[in-house]
């Protein structure tokens, strides 16, 4: 299935586009997905961690992720200010 | 004006508690997150904010729903600006009110350390000399 993933903050400059398309094959969960992507993008490993979102909820990582979900890279958080 | 909003615009505190004045409540808390000029000594010169908008919109939204639960009666407007922002500017304007003092200020408090942990918004400190995602490493 092809996946298209949504980066933002420094998993968009890793990866060095905001929009990023897989080709994976099912059944796949977010665990193993994550496994494929630090292969691919190695700087992904030095983040202090990452979660992914699959149709703008986080996702577990035993969650399957099925064609057409939304699916997105959720770097360390830091809104607010101070 | 929408109770939970991302801008790129100016955001203007009185009109955020204008939003959740009502008669019955005797206390508003306001919490007001400004661009700090430096960071660990070293000069910022701006931040730069991005928001995977629908996401954080879905998740501010969360923090206004419990926070009603916890404390039932309140009023709660959290609004989140985004893009380029100079020093002394405000980020994020939460603005909680409650029947008495001491749940608002509770809220308030649950709302910005709950919003810094779930909402996907992200910030980058440029300096004269570099930039760097805040939090992004250990």
């Amino acid at each position: 299935m092809k996946l298209e993933i949504l980066l933002f903050g420094i998993a968009r400059e890793i990866v060095g586009s905001s929009k990023l398309q897989l080709e994976q094959e099912e059944p796949v969960d977010v665990k193993s997905f994550k496994q494929v992507l630090q292969r691919r993008y190695p700087k992904m490993n030095h983040l202090s961690y990452y979660k992914v979102a699959i149709n703008q909820e986080f996702a577990e990582d035993d969650q399957l992720i099925k064609e057409g979900d939304e699916i997105a890279l959720i770097p360390p958080v830091s809104g607010g200010a101070f | 004006m929408s109770l939970i909003k991302i801008t790129d615009a100016t955001l203007n505190a009185n009109e955020i508690i204008a939003q959740v004045l009502r008669d019955d409540l005797g206390g508003i808390d306001i919490f007001i997150g400004t661009v700090r000029n430096q960071t660990k000594g070293k000069k910022v010169v701006r931040l730069e904010y991005e928001a995977y908008r629908p996401m954080a919109l879905s998740e501010m939204n969360k923090i206004a729903n419990q926070v009603r639960e916890k404390w039932p009666q309140s009023s709660i407007a959290i609004h989140h600006r985004i893009g380029i922002l100079n020093t002394g500017e405000a980020v994020v304007v939460i603005a909680v009110a409650t029947p008495h003092r001491q749940q608002a200020f509770e809220a308030c408090k649950y709302a910005i350390d709950t919003l810094k942990e779930t909402v996907p918004i992200w910030k980058k400190e440029v300096f004269d000399d570099g930039e760097v995602w805040v939090a992004a490493h250990p």
